[in-house]
């Protein structure tokens, strides 16, 4: 019974970094069609951003994680504006190599910048001190991933649902060219958009800096978890992803309680009967 | 993607023959970088392989080193358990990547655009967690070593300069292009250009769209397979990067830089790519980050085609391949063409 | 003695839409049956559920007798029933005789043959070359198929079908986009086309319709309205109402 509280809380955090991170993605796919495959130096961008400013710039860890994020998001909103949105017309291969390229200079800068080592955040007392749930003890800080996870599910299905910006969303999303024609500011919707998946995928690099150690290959290795996610809950389906996310955090946290010489396999057949099953994503007909 | 506005079709042999000449040009200037040579001609045999399966069929795949791999690993537990003669390990490696692909592409090819291309990822890292579970017979993450293979023809020595091996695979490679050519200009290759521009209209005009499909994803696997045996008989050892998804993602890089869909573009790339990462990753790997990523952004920018159309306008010479008029190119190469034709 | 095509209470449900209701319908060879209706009746449905893009909710689908309900696209055509497509559909940059000659190449049952060259087939080159001279097309065969005038790939589609020497021909709106000047080649090859085959033709040019059709079908929220030859129907109180509104 521990054991499985033990893979469903790990899993629950696991999955919620994994959310965070890939929820931008999913939206700007489903948004844009754009298959942008340097999302995961995003989250390498605002990790680094927090582990610099913390360690060389003595910031406090509550100081660098807002700032780190919104410095991931104001240099999303520049790639997009100037280059990313010429390539929205371009085949989906042309897309692929375009932001693997970017990916690959982001890698060669990260190294450049501060080295190839691991670069660790250290937490601030409330987060590390240990949380005492009664059959185990854990960080404060997986506790604090988790509530971070659902603040931004529900902050994003807040912002589908209830507000004008969320409506053209949707607008653009389900009818890209009657929104256009209807006044709704597509650029505006397209790179503010763009920009707070940046902004996520930084708060997700940053948080998820223990599950996922930020080194310059961050961006490449763990892209693929994220592509992942957005497969199989649906490109532009914000629910879909958490969904999704949830799922696959909890298989791979399971086999590695459970199957640990089996690697990644579990998470990767998860993925292919998912996605076999569901090929337009979970939530959607 | 192929603009034929004739119809004429390259003749079979034409790639085979340059790249025969490439090989023997190398051969002799180079006489000490003939491991280079080996490895640029099995990664052009591998991006060959992929150009069938991207460029032909219009199918984006990141997990063509899943069938490079089995075929690897084929060879290699071939030479190690069964016989040590390379021409039947090339075979085995070659029947290897056509099964894994006949058998995954049945399942993922009913899938299309990003949910086929992660379906294809999805099978290469299942493939490589399977390679990496069952160490007892492949290694696991040290690698499969301790194989011997024989000389070639029974006579050739894998010699330590790597002539043998260096003749072998562009021997090889020279036999894929005119294999692939072939398979290219047949009513098969022409069905799979037809629904790779469009499917309704195939489907619409009888045309089993899967098995077609399944046909051409399966004879890529084969040569993948074919340049993964080379691998691993030429190098003597079979890692668990030849199953990558950064393999993957490098040979799609190969292929778009030497221009997709017409064949010779793939061993272009693969060349290009080969030697740029081979001078570039001595001095720093980090470097050589900067230069592929860089070289990737400005390819799909200016695509390699608008720039040699640009460049030929500059000097002043007509477009090749575009024909307003309908009349065909009159010119000596039509006679050879003329003279190849009937079979 | 069975009719060429029969649909038999043909039915076609998209979750709560009824989209075709209980379509029953007989054609002949060599008939000319011309399906109408104002927009939204379900015409391009109908056409997507005989020709196997669509599959059937319930009802059957039979040629010749054999029933093709449950067949697929492709097992149809090589049954012999072939369509073209309002939205012109075609491969825009293989040469147009290459493109018909991959019609032939389904026809013949040898699209599966890898090692021959496509130039190996004179005959077929040949057969494709005299129906693009049939249809006109003879000066543009080795243009990018995407190259030629719209009026011209409307040709092309047909030519694609006719190569496919169907029993049954399935035009869904052969006029649709056409502009006008370039129309004439195009009627003059429906009327040309052989007396055997069957032709069901979907149309809003009244006077395309009202030339060729010997038989026409009203078509209306999904159903069949009227069935009849032209003088009947333009006078069937039923179909004005749906037509006119009175």
């Amino acid at each position: 019974m521990t054991l499985l509280l033990n893979i469903a809380l790990d899993g629950v955090a696991y999955g919620m970094v994994l959310f965070i991170i890939a929820v931008g993605m999913s939206v700007t796919l489903g948004l844009m069609r754009f298959v942008n495959l340097s999302h995961g130096a995003f989250a390498m961008c605002g990790g680094y951003a927090a582990a610099l400013m913390v360690r060389e710039a003595g910031f406090s860890f509550w100081l660098a994680l807002p700032l780190a994020v919104l410095a991931t998001g104001l240099a999303g909103a520049v790639i997009e504006a100037l280059v990313l949105r010429h390539l929205y017309r371009r085949s989906e291969l042309d897309q692929v190599l375009f932001t693997i390229g970017l990916s690959f200079v982001l890698i060669a800068s990260a190294n450049a910048l501060a080295g190839p080592q691991v670069q660790l955040i250290a937490l601030p007392p409330l987060l590390a001190q240990p949380v005492d749930l009664g059959w185990r003890t854990l960080p404060a800080q997986r506790l604090f991933v988790i509530a971070v996870g659902l603040a931004v599910a529900a902050a994003a299905a807040w912002t589908v649902a209830y507000t004008r910006f969320g409506v053209w969303l949707r607008a653009a999303v389900d009818h890209p060219d009657t929104a256009a024609t209807l006044g709704i500011p597509i650029r505006l919707v397209q790179c503010a958009s763009f920009a707070a998946g940046a902004a996520l995928a930084g708060l997700g690099g940053v948080l998820g800096a223990e599950l996922m150690p930020l080194e310059p290959y961050y961006a490449l290795k763990y892209l693929v978890l994220v592509l992942v996610v957005v497969a199989v809950g649906g490109m532009g389906s914000i629910s879909g992803s958490l969904l999704a996310a949830l799922a696959l955090g909890t298989v791979e946290t399971a086999s590695k309680y459970l199957l640990s010489g089996w690697g990644s396999l579990p998470f990767f057949l998860a993925m292919a009967l998912l996605l076999a099953w569901r090929p337009q994503g979970l939530l959607r007909r | 993607m192929s603009t034929a506005s004739t119809l004429t079709t390259p003749p079979a042999w034409r790639l085979p023959l340059l790249v025969l000449a490439a090989g023997a040009v190398s051969f002799f200037a180079l006489p000490d970088q003939l491991g280079l040579v080996t490895r640029i001609a099995i990664m052009a045999l591998l991006v060959l392989s992929l150009d069938l399966v991207v460029g032909i069929a219009g199918l984006a795949t990141l997990g063509q080193a899943a069938m490079f791999g089995a075929g690897a690993y084929g060879a290699g537990l071939f030479a190690l358990h069964l016989h040590g003669d390379p021409l039947l390990g090339l075979m085995v490696g070659c029947a290897a990547g056509a099964l894994l692909a006949f058998l995954t592409g049945a399942f993922v090819l009913r899938y299309q655009g990003f949910t086929f291309l992660m379906l294809t990822v999805a099978v290469s890292q299942i493939a490589a967690s399977l390679v990496q579970r069952g160490r007892d017979w492949t290694g696991g993450d040290d690698g499969l070593t301790g194989y011997t293979v024989a000389p070639l023809l029974g006579q050739f020595n894998f010699d330590l300069e790597g002539r043998t091996a260096a003749i072998y695979s562009v021997a090889v490679l020279a036999g894929a292009c005119w294999l692939a050519r072939r398979i290219v200009n047949s009513p098969f290759g022409l069905a799979v250009r037809g629904i790779h521009e469009n499917r309704a209209r195939m489907a619409a005009l009888g045309t089993p769209v899967f098995l077609r499909l399944l046909g051409m994803y399966t004879l890529a696997g084969g040569l993948a397979g074919a340049a993964g045996a080379l691998a691993a008989q030429t190098q003597g050892v079979v890692g668990l990067d030849s199953l990558s998804f950064g393999l993957s993602a490098e040979l799609l890089v190969m292929l778009v830089l030497g221009g997709a869909g017409r064949l010779h573009g793939a061993l272009i790339g693969a060349l290009v790519f080969t030697l740029l990462h081979h001078t570039a990753a001595s001095i720093n790997p980090y470097h050589w980050l900067f230069v592929v990523g860089g070289v990737l952004m400005a390819v799909v920018l200016v695509p390699p085609e608008k720039a040699w159309s640009w460049l030929r306008a500059r000097l002043g010479r007509p477009q090749a391949g575009r024909q307003v008029t309908g009349r065909p190119e009159a010119g000596p190469q039509d006679a050879e063409r003329a003279a190849e034709v009937p079979r | 003695m069975n009719p060429l095509l029969e649909l038999r209470a043909l039915d076609k449900r998209f979750g709560g839409l009824h989209v075709t209701r209980a379509v029953s319908l007989t054609v002949e060879p060599g008939e000319r049956l011309a399906l109408i209706g104002p927009n939204g009746a379900g015409k391009t449905t109908l056409v997507n559920l005989v020709s196997g893009v669509l599959a059937a909710t319930t009802g059957k689908v039979l040629l010749a007798g054999h029933d093709l309900t449950h067949r697929s696209q492709a097992q149809r055509v090589r049954a012999g029933l072939a369509r073209t497509f309002q939205i012109t559909t075609l491969a825009a940059h293989l040469p147009v005789q290459r493109q018909v000659e991959l019609a032939l190449f389904e026809r013949e049952g040898l699209s599966g043959r890898f090692f021959r060259s496509v130039n190996a087939y004179p005959a077929l080159a040949a057969e494709a070359r005299a129906l693009l001279a049939e249809l006109g097309l003879q000066e543009q065969a080795e243009l990018p198929t995407g190259q030629l005038a719209y009026g011209e790939q409307r040709l092309v589609e047909l030519a694609l079908a006719l190569a496919l020497k169907p029993r049954v021909l399935l035009l869904d709106e052969p006029m649709a986009g056409v502009p006008k000047g370039e129309g004439a080649r195009l009627l003059a090859a429906l009327a040309a086309l052989p007396d055997t085959l069957a032709v069901l033709l979907i149309e809003h040019d009244m006077d395309l319709v009202f030339r060729f059709a010997r038989r026409i079908v009203v078509l209306a929220e999904g159903a069949v309205l009227a069935d009849g030859v032209p003088d009947a129907v333009r006078r069937d109180p039923a179909v004005r109402h749906a037509y006119l509104g009175h």
